[in-house]
């Protein structure tokens, strides 16, 4: 086991190294952050300062390097745009996607697996197919275009709920949050639903998939036979083996989530990081790309790690195929 | 992830058989049809289309944002409304769902043609290139399709070509996994073996026998993925990373409504994110049904 950790992790590494690379490699070609940033009647030698001064002028592979070489020390260099630390203006920006992934994450399960049982048991009757009916309806919906029905709807007609931005925050502690206040709720309902609805629909797929399987097993059928209660035999001895799969998808799900964020955010105009990303995109600051990048590559390499290592312990069997 | 349905390869028969076998959902066949007709729709959209909603000539400033129903300058209807620029929604849905599927059918013919080559060859030759090819995809498939799909095009820029060679690359990835899978359980099979001691060309057995036998697998992930490559390539348009604003694809169009819709005019992204959903959901309703012919626990 402790071998399978070393070596994955190794290769975790590697990835990450590669794709560092490659992230790199992609923003150095996006095009010329100069250009954009300098005034229109700036001289070619303001330019050149310019180009000087943010370490453009040099050539690429001593980009890299020097980037490497910060990046040790979790130096993200400094925003082309706001001439702040990288890495402030990212950590300043993260408590917000963390709760909006949050909700979301948990919309998927609370709503997800209750849902997929009740479809896996019952997927000839009204019932069943209603919620299979839905869970498709929520695979092909837009996000982007469910997200802005919801405010078409819920705040411009009805005026329910706020239709953009972050709510207040309150200090629990030494955690200041968005969760703690009802502000804050209101602001994270309609983002959380359109970032988690795509989420619910494949749990609730996957759970009734595997609760149709499962239930034409013997083991099931014999359970049966022994006379226990149906809801122990389906809450117990059917769910534990459907959630082994479903475990494994929920941790990729985060991830999914933490990528869905970015179309969220833009929807809501929410201050996380996903919003910041496309707003970088659009003004070429490339040190708050290319650290978006990096840090999003390190968790999900991180993500599946974890996933990897945890389906092993959860199911025997792949125990054994593990070499 | 492999699935493999009979150890024939498809003959007509057995065609006859697969259709018999769908038309068992209703759903799925209402799906299908859907599908087609929207697609020919689409296809046809300069000869249906009222007006040409990108000749500036046909367009009058004077008709923006009229509601649904409203009559312009001229006394013609426009039953959708308009947009801003005094576009007639209907016209402009159909050029915008032409763009949609131009885009995602071309994304993913390529990636089927790569994805299934790499497939197929990486299940056959094995070794040092089954592993890189495989490595490859793992990594790919690690990561959700619309970030790896935005930072490309992050990187390329805006284009109509651009966001197809990025769905490309982000979705050759699946066909390459369920055909290697499929392929390798075909492998050992008689037929495959046989073709072997014949002495037949390499080329031949992958093209000729495997591939007709690995059709269902690939058959279920292309639908799949045409849903996916039209949703995403709308997500790629809203965010103002895939189609440019001269070739507006039914995600730009619900994207330069957006700012209409807190002012209470919910036409102009109401109708086009109606389409998407309709056609995504056709398109879903027909790869559910494909899912669930060719996996072979659900058959009692």
């Amino acid at each position: 086991m402790l071998e399978v950790i070393f070596r994955r992790s190794l290769q975790a590494i590697g990835v990450v190294l590669a794709l560092s690379f490659v992230s790199f490699v992609g923003v150095y070609k996006i095009g010329d952050p100069v250009q954009l940033l300098a005034h229109e009647a700036a001289s070619e030698t303001e330019i050149e300062a310019a180009a000087a001064r943010l370490g453009l002028d040099r050539p690429f592979h001593e980009q890299y390097l020097t980037y490497i070489a910060r990046l040790a020390s979790a130096d993200f260099g400094t925003s082309f745009v706001s001439s702040r630390p990288v890495i402030d203006v990212i950590m300043e920006r993260l408590p917000a996607t963390i709760e909006l992934t949050l909700v979301a994450f948990l919309l998927s399960v609370a709503l997800g697996i209750p849902l997929g049982i009740l479809a896996g048991l019952y997927p000839e009757r009204f019932l069943g197919r209603s919620i299979m009916s839905v869970s498709i309806l929520g695979f092909s919906l837009p996000n982007f275009w469910f997200g802005m029905m919801l405010i078409l709807v819920l705040s411009v007609e009805l005026g329910v709920l706020p239709s953009i931005g972050r709510g207040e925050t309150d200090q629990l502690g030494s955690v200041s949050s968005a969760l703690f206040t009802r502000d804050g709720w209101a602001h994270l309902i309609m983002p959380g639903l359109m970032l988690s609805l795509a989420s619910i629909s494949l749990i609730i797929r996957l759970v009734s998939a595997g609760m149709r399987e499962v239930l034409l097993l013997d083991y099931i059928k014999f359970a049966r036979l022994k006379g226990l209660h149906e809801g122990r035999v389906v809450l117990l001895h059917a769910l534990k083996n459907v959630m082994i799969p479903v475990v494994t998808v929920l941790g990729l799900e985060l991830g999914s989530l933490l990528a869905g964020s970015i179309v969220t955010e833009t929807v809501f105009a929410y201050p996380g990081i996903g919003k910041l990303l496309i707003d970088s995109i659009n003004n070429l600051d490339r040190p708050v790309i290319v650290a978006y990048l990096t840090l999003i590559v390190v968790f999900f390499v991180i993500i599946n790690l974890v996933v990897d290592l945890l389906y092993t312990l959860l199911d025997p069997r792949a125990r054994r195929t593990i070499d | 992830m492999t699935a493999s349905i009979g150890s024939e390869p498809l003959v007509s028969s057995a065609r006859s058989q697969f259709w018999r076998d769908f038309q068992r959902s209703p759903a799925a066949v209402a799906g299908l049809v859907l599908t087609i007709v929207l697609g020919l729709t689409a296809f046809l959209a300069p000869l249906i289309a009222p007006q040409n909603p990108y000749d500036l000539t046909a367009i009058d400033f004077m008709d923006g944002e009229l509601p649904p129903g409203a009559t312009g300058g001229l006394g013609q209807v426009f039953w959708l409304g308009t947009d801003a620029q005094g576009r007639d929604l209907v016209s402009a849905l159909l050029y915008g769902l032409r763009a949609s599927f131009m885009v995602a059918l071309s994304a993913g013919t390529l990636a089927l043609v790569v994805g299934t080559a790499l497939g197929l060859f990486a299940a056959y030759a094995r070794g040092i290139v089954e592993t890189l090819v495989m490595r490859l995809v793992e990594i790919q498939l690690s990561f959700p399709a619309i970030l790896i799909a935005l930072m490309l095009l992050a990187v390329f820029g805006r284009g109509i070509d651009k966001t197809i060679i990025a769905l490309m690359l982000v979705q050759w990835a699946f066909y390459a996994r369920t055909v290697r899978g499929a392929a390798i359980a075909e492998r050992s099979r008689e037929y495959v073996q046989a073709a072997r001691l014949l002495g037949l060309p390499t080329r031949r057995i992958l093209f000729q026998h495997l591939l007709p036998n690995v059709m269902p697998p690939i058959l279920v992930v292309a639908s799949v993925q045409l849903a996916s490559a039209v949703t995403l390539e709308a997500t790629l348009s809203f965010l103002g990373l895939g189609l440019p604003l001269t070739e507006p694809s039914l995600g730009l169009l619900i994207a330069n409504g957006f700012d209409y819709l807190l002012s209470g005019q919910y036409w102009i992204s109401l109708f086009p994110g109606l389409l998407l959903l309709v056609t995504v959901f056709s398109i879903n309703l027909v790869a559910d049904r494909l899912r669930e012919m060719v996996n072979p626990r659900l058959r009692r």
